[in-house]
C-alpha cells in the first residue's frame, strides 16, 4: 500500500507514537491511543466544564449535558426498567464516550478509534461480561431463564432455546460488527469519493467538470457519515440497555 | 477530499517533515510515526499485532471515563436536575400556599362583609323598631291628650247644655206667665206655672 496515495484504508492505520514494549507484548501508546485519549478528555472535559456553574437555568451548553443525561436515563428505564437504573452510569459512559469517537472521527485527519474491531469488540463483550456477570449474581441458575421464553410448547422447546442461546452468543459480536461495520464502511466509502475528486482533478477540464459528481457525494456523505456516528452511538447504547434488561428481568418479556 | 488536502499539506507545510508521500498522508498528529505502521500488509483493523495495545488504552480511557461519569459527572448533572426540579416543587407549593392564603383572606373578607352587612340590617332594623315605638307612643301621648280635651270639651258642653236646659226651664215659666197673664189678664203664681211648664215639657 506503501505509494497509493488514495488507499482508503491507510486511515485506519495504526502508528507507534511511544513504544511501549513489556514481556514481548506490544503496550505502544499509538495514534489510536491518543484519539482514546482525545475521547476522554474531549467528553469529560465538555461534561465537566459546561455543568460548573451549575445554574439552575442552564446555559446552552449545559443544556446539551443535561439532555444527553436524561435522553440515557430514560432509555435505559425504558429499556431496563427502574432496577435498570443501577447501570446508568454505564450506559451513559459508553453512549458518551462512543459518540465522541465517531464525533472526533469526523474531522479530517483524525484516527476513528471506534473503527477498530478490538475496540466495539471490547466494549461489547464489556456489556455482555456485565449482563453475565450480573444476571447470574444476582438470580443465580434462575438467569438461565433468559433462554426460556414463556408461553412456548413444550415440544418447540429445545429449538427456541438453541436459538435463543445462539441469539445470545452472536449478541457481542453484532454488537461490536454493528458499531466497527458502519464507521469503517463510511469512512472507506468517504475515502472512496474524496479520492475520486482527487484522481479526477487531475484530468484536465472534462476531469474538474467530473469531479463535481463526487464531490456533491462526498459532501452528502459526510453529512450522512455524523448521522451515522449519533445513530451508532444510540444503537448501540439502545441494545445495552436491553441486553442489560435480560440480566435484570431474565425471563420477564 | 482529504486525501487531496492532505497531499497539498505535507508539499506545502510538512514537506521538510515527512518523508515521502505516504508520510504525508499520515494523519499530522502522528506524523512522527513510522511510515506503514506494522507493516504488515493485513487490512489494519485485523492487524492483531494492535490489539494489545488498543485494549489496553482502550481500558485506560475508558475506565478513567466511567469512574469520572460515576463519581464526578452524573453526581453533579444529577443534583442540578434534582435541585431543579425541587426549586420548582417548592415554587410550586410556595404558589399554592400563596393562593389558600388568599383564598383564606377571601373568605375572611366576605364573613366579614356578610356580618357586617348583618349588623348594618339589626342596627337598621332596630332603629326602626324604636322609631315605630316611639311614634306609637307619641301618638298614644296624643291621642290621650286629645281624648282628655274632647273629654273637657264634651263636659262644658254638656255642662252648658244642662245649663241651657235649666235656662229653658226658667225662659219658658217667664214666657208661659207672660202668655197666661196676657191671655187671661190674672196673676198665676209661679209654682203653678213651673208645674205646668214641667207637665208639659215632660210629655
Amino acid at each position: 500500500m506503501a505509494g497509493d496515495k488514495v488507499d482508503p484504508t491507510h486511515q485506519f492505520m495504526i502508528n507507534e507514537i511511544i513504544p511501549i514494549h513489556i514481556g514481548g507484548v506490544n503496550f505502544s501508546f499509538t495514534n489510536a491511543s491518543l484519539f482514546m485519549v482525545a475521547t476522554l478528555v474531549v467528553a469529560a472535559g465538555f461534561l465537566y466544564f459546561t455543568t460548573s456553574t451549575r445554574s439552575l437555568v442552564p446555559g446552552r451548553m449545559q443544556s446539551v449535558s443535561e439532555i444527553s443525561y436524561e435522553f440515557i436515563a430514560s432509555m435505559l428505564r425504558e429499556g431496563a426498567g427502574s432496577h435498570g437504573m443501577k447501570f446508568f452510569p454505564m450506559v451513559f459512559s459508553l453512549f458518551m464516550f462512543i459518540l465522541t469517537a465517531n464525533m472526533l472521527g469526523m474531522v479530517p485527519y483524525f484516527f476513528t478509534i471506534t473503527s477498530q474491531i478490538i475496540v466495539t469488540f471490547a466494549l461489547a463483550l464489556f456489556v455482555i461480561g456485565t449482563v453475565l456477570v450480573y444476571g447470574f449474581y444476582k438470580h443465580g441458575l434462575g438467569f438461565l431463564n433468559v433462554f426460556v421464553p414463556s408461553g412456548v410448547p413444550g415440544i418447540l422447546l429445545p429449538l427456541v432455546v438453541s436459538i435463543e442461546i445462539i441469539s445470545f452468543l452472536s449478541r457481542p459480536i453484532s454488537l461490536s460488527v454493528r458499531l466497527f461495520a458502519n464507521m469503517l464502511a463510511g469512512h472507506i466509502t468517504l475515502k472512496v469519493f474524496a479520492g475520486f475528486v482527487a484522481s479526477l482533478g487531475t484530468l484536465g477540464a472534462l476531469g474538474i467538470g467530473g469531479a463535481v459528481l463526487p464531490l456533491i457525494m462526498t459532501v452528502a456523505l459526510t453529512g450522512l457519515e455524523f448521522l451515522v456516528a449519533f445513530l451508532q452511538a444510540y444503537v448501540f447504547a439502545v441494545l445495552t440497555c436491553m441486553y442489560l434488561n435480560d440480566a435484570v428481568h431474565p425471563g420477564g418479556h | 477530499m482529504f486525501v487531496t488536502a492532505a497531499y497539498a499539506q505535507s508539499t506545502t507545510t510538512e514537506g521538510a517533515e515527512t518523508h515521502d508521500a505516504v508520510a504525508g498522508e499520515v494523519h499530522t498528529e502522528t506524523g512522527v510515526a513510522h511510515e506503514g505502521g506494522h507493516g504488515s500488509g493485513v487490512f489494519p483493523p485485523f492487524d492483531s499485532s494492535t490489539f494489545a495495545s488498543q485494549l489496553l488504552w482502550l481500558a485506560i480511557t475508558f475506565g478513567l471515563f466511567y469512574l469520572l461519569m460515576a463519581k464526578v459527572i452524573m453526581p453533579r448533572i444529577g443534583g442540578i436536575l434534582e435541585n431543579r426540579h425541587d426549586k420548582i416543587a417548592q415554587d410550586l407549593d410556595e404558589a399554592s400556599r400563596s393562593k389558600a392564603e388568599a383564598d383564606a383572606a377571601i373568605a375572611s373578607y366576605e364573613q366579614e362583609l356578610a356580618a357586617a352587612k348583618a349588623k348594618g340590617n339589626a342596627i337598621a332594623s332596630s332603629a326602626r323598631e324604636a322609631a315605630k315605638t316611639k311614634a306609637a307612643a307619641e301618638r298614644a301621648a296624643i291621642e290621650a291628650s286629645l281624648n282628655d280635651k274632647i273629654f273637657a270639651a264634651e263636659v262644658r258642653i254638656a255642662d252648658i247644655k244642662t245649663k241651657a236646659l235649666a235656662d229653658v226651664g226658667s225662659i219658658a215659666e217667664e214666657t208661659a206667665g207672660a202668655v197666661v197673664e196676657q191671655l187671661i189678664g190674672g196673676k198665676v203664681s209661679k209654682a203653678e206655672i213651673a208645674t205646668a211648664v214641667k207637665a208639659s215639657s215632660a210629655k
